[in-house]
């Protein structure tokens, strides 16, 4: 399953480890994650649901979906799509028995439906409220997340107090160019983030990005991660933190977790949020079968580790993300069975879909997925045509050999922080979901916390890049640094990201602004 | 819009050809961008000022008369839409974007694929730009029958 030979990326692996996964030796290299060393292992059944104890496999790969939850060295509920290996880890699946994949309790699931149907706990045995309260302990006892912890933690913990100009949460690009652009007009800077490395979603993008040349259109996803990168270094006042979770904003203090054991106090004068999205799943049959991913949880697993997702795919949803995925499963030699668009027309760009049509891919458009095929693991599916109506054509079935189907219809703004903080949010559908009201430097309803990139509305990276300079060079300005050439770089670009979503790509996104921007000074 | 619905350009959708003394001539830029799209790498890497495009969101139009072949477009275009066209003694030549493994090698001899993904032909390579010269973009040159030029836009290396 690991990939030894990639056109464009190179796959560096650290040393030859071994962890353990419900006591099996498992062979895994430094660096990587246990979710994607226990895949190359051919592990598909990562947990087990709460209440009919269905088999799950892992989703989003970022920490975003807990469909991962396992038990490490003696600690339950860990994301392990975010934990990396270490040599001697003991893994073991929770909830389940003996283990995830033979799970005895498994067998509710098959003959449940007949007394207690799935969905049915929402309105059988409601009233009144003490047979309510019975059944929903009985139900519990089912399930549970995992066995107390066996061990506590004992390495020493810390504490640190940071007082700085402006602190973004988030290093991907919209976070690593509010730093740059705050930081050259003379800010400290403390830039957090979650992962061991910068660039967000960008790791993954092995394909050449579009946009302006002057934002880097040409180059290669991943190469401006790197460039970014390297920019950062360069730059004294910022202070990189990395494995480091944001976990509230109060009143202008960030709190957040460094490592695991130490806790930040940090007062700054300003706040960037570009925390990102994370991805949407869709509703039917068998959605949560193990080999049902996210499209970005299979670029993760194969273009950061080189790990091949399965043999062939079935795409849902065309827009840019399906088309580039498409193509990125075919560079590492896997197959792709047909693209499904539930839209009367491709919704990505017509020269991605003209990449893999070209290569023989079929695109059904007007088409959906009806349901996923499979015991333990996904081993076909079902798509169905569409009327005008939305409504499937019957007799219009068609199945489709497959063994992994990624969903790719879209990302929701990961806004939690910005909830918390206090801010304005609305519900702006063309933005992806729930965004916070800002004014045209992306600062929002509460004074000093801005955002910037896939967390103020999704778009893309060019867009996220140009939202984070703005962010970045407006606080610092507020702030007092940069006079008057910070003013002309952040009309410059004010007006740049204006040009580019002048086209009617940009015309939905430029719909959704109007409804939450706010008047300037209006924070 | 009816490319949107099949994901490939109908003849009558492509657009304006060189014409066929001027595809003897020397190399030229074809596009096939027909969509507005944010994307502009193509105009910023023409030195010939033979790419039109009013704005970032504009498709590019090539001029054939100004366009001197020199190929710097088809080595950023990030949605792999320009091909090079040549018909020279003869023989017609695509050069295509190329990124999968195996590289193609000059001399080797390849099936040839239309916009839908179906067998048109065989041709045989006759020069490539290696992948470590362009970013993991190899572009490659294909060697067919010239009444194909318009009609291939892939290539599938014969395995074994
Ligand atoms: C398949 C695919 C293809 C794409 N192609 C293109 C393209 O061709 N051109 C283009 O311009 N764009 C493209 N994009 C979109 C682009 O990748 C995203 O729009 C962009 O990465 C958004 O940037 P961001 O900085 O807002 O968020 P992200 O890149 O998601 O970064 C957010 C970061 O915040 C961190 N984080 C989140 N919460 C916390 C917390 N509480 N504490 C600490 N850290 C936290 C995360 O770990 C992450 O690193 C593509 C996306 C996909 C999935
Ligand atoms: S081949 Fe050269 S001259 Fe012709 S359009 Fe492309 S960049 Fe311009
Ligand atoms: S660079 Fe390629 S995809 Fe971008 S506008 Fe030019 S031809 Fe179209
Ligand atoms: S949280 Fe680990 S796969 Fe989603």
């Amino acid at each position: 399953m690991r990939l030894e030979d990639h056109p464009i990326v190179e796959f560096k692996r650290g040393k030859e480890v071994t962890i353990y996964f419900n006591g099996k030796p498992i062979k895994a290299y430094e660096g990587e994650t246990v979710a994607s060393a226990l895949y190359a292992a051919g592990v598909r059944t990562f947990s087990r649901s709460f209440r009919f104890h269905r088999p799950r496999g892992f989703f989003c790969a970022i920490g975003k979906c807990s469909s991962c939850l396992m038990e490490v060295d003696g600690i339950p509920n860990i994301r392990v799509c975010k934990v990396y290996v270490k040599d001697g880890m003991q893994v073991r699946t929770q909830n389940s028995f003996p283990n995830a994949d033979n799970d005895l309790l498994g067998v509710l699931d098959s003959i449940i439906d007949r007394f207690y149907p799935h969905g049915s706990h929402y309105k059988k045995f409601n009233r009144p409220r003490i047979l309510r309260e019975f059944i929903t302990k009985r139900v519990r006892g089912f399930a549970g997340t995992g066995n107390p912890p066996k061990k506590v933690f004992e390495g020493e913990a810390s504490f640190e107090e940071i007082e700085t100009d402006l602190a973004v949460v988030g290093g991907g690009p919209a976070g690593m160019s509010a730093a740059i652009f705050a930081a050259k007009a003379g800010a400290r800077v403390i830039l957090m983030d979650e992962n061991p490395f910068l660039g967000g979603q960008l790791v993954k993008q092995t394909h050449r990005f579009f946009g302006s040349g002057r934002h880097r259109a040409g180059t290669r996803g991943i190469r401006i991660a790197t460039i970014l990168a390297d920019e950062i270094k360069e730059l004294k006042n910022i202070d990189v933190r990395f494995e480091t979770k944001v976990f509230g904003i109060y009143d202008g203090i960030v709190g957040a977790v460094e490592k695991e054991k130490k806790l930040l106090r940090i007062k700054p004068k300003k706040i960037v949020v570009a925390t990102g999205a994370y991805e949407r799943t869709l509703i039917f049959e068998n959605n949560d079968l193990p080999g049902v991913y996210g499209a970005g949880g299979v670029q993760t697993l194969m273009n950061v580790y080189g790990i091949k997702p399965g043999n062939k795919g079935l795409i849902v949803g065309s827009g840019n993300v399906g088309l580039i995925l498409t193509y990125q499963l075919m560079q590492a030699g896997v197959k792709v069975a047909a693209i499904v668009e539930a839209m009367p027309r491709i919704g990505g760009y017509f020269v991605h879909a003209a990449k893999v049509r070209r290569l023989g891919v079929p695109i059904y458009t007007s088409y959906t997925i009806q349901r996923a095929i499979g015991k333990k693991k996904v081993e076909a599916a079902e798509i169905v045509k569409l009327d005008e109506n939305w409504c499937p054509v019957k007799g219009s079935e068609k199945r489709i050999e497959c063994d992994f189907i990624c969903i790719a219809i879209g990302l929701s703004p990961t806004h939690e922080l910005l909830y918390q903080a206090g801010c304005e949010m609305k519900f702006v559908p063309e933005l992806g979901g729930l965004v916070p009201v800002r004014n045209k430097y992306g600062e929002t309803t509460v004074e000093g916390v801005y955002v910037a990139g896939d967390v103020a509305g999704i778009e893309e990276a060019t867009a996220a890049m140009m939202e984070g300079r703005i962010a970045g060079i407006d606080a610092a300005i507020k702030i007092g640094y940069g006079g008057d050439e910070a003013l002309k770089i952040r009309e410059e670009v004010v007006r740049d990201l204006k040009e580019f979503r002048e086209g009617p790509f940009g015309a939905r996104i430029v719909a959704g602004l109007q409804k939450v921007t706010m008047e300037e000074g209006g924070a | 819009m009816s490319y949107l619905v099949r994901g490939y350009l109908e003849e009558d959708e492509l657009p304006p050809k060189p014409s066929r003394e001027r595809l003897e001539e020397r190399n030229v830029a074809y596009i096939e961008c027909p969509q507005e799209i944010p994307c502009s790498p193509c105009i910023e890497s023409c030195k010939y000022d033979a790419i039109k495009m009013e704005n970032i969101n504009a498709p590019p139009e090539v001029d054939y008369e100004k366009c001197n072949g020199c190929m710097q477009c088809i080595r950023v275009c990030p949605g792999l839409a320009i091909f090079i066209l040549r018909i020279k003694d003869g023989k017609g030549y695509v050069t295509l974007a190329y990124e999968f493994l195996p590289w193609p090698k000059k001399g080797q001899e390849v099936v040839l694929l239309n916009r839908k993904g179906e067998e048109v032909g065989k041709g045989k390579v006759t020069w490539v730009l290696p992948p470590e010269k362009n970013d993991h973009t190899s572009l490659v040159r294909v060697e067919m029958d010239p009444e194909l030029i318009f009609d291939v836009r892939a290539i599938r290396i014969i395995e074994g």
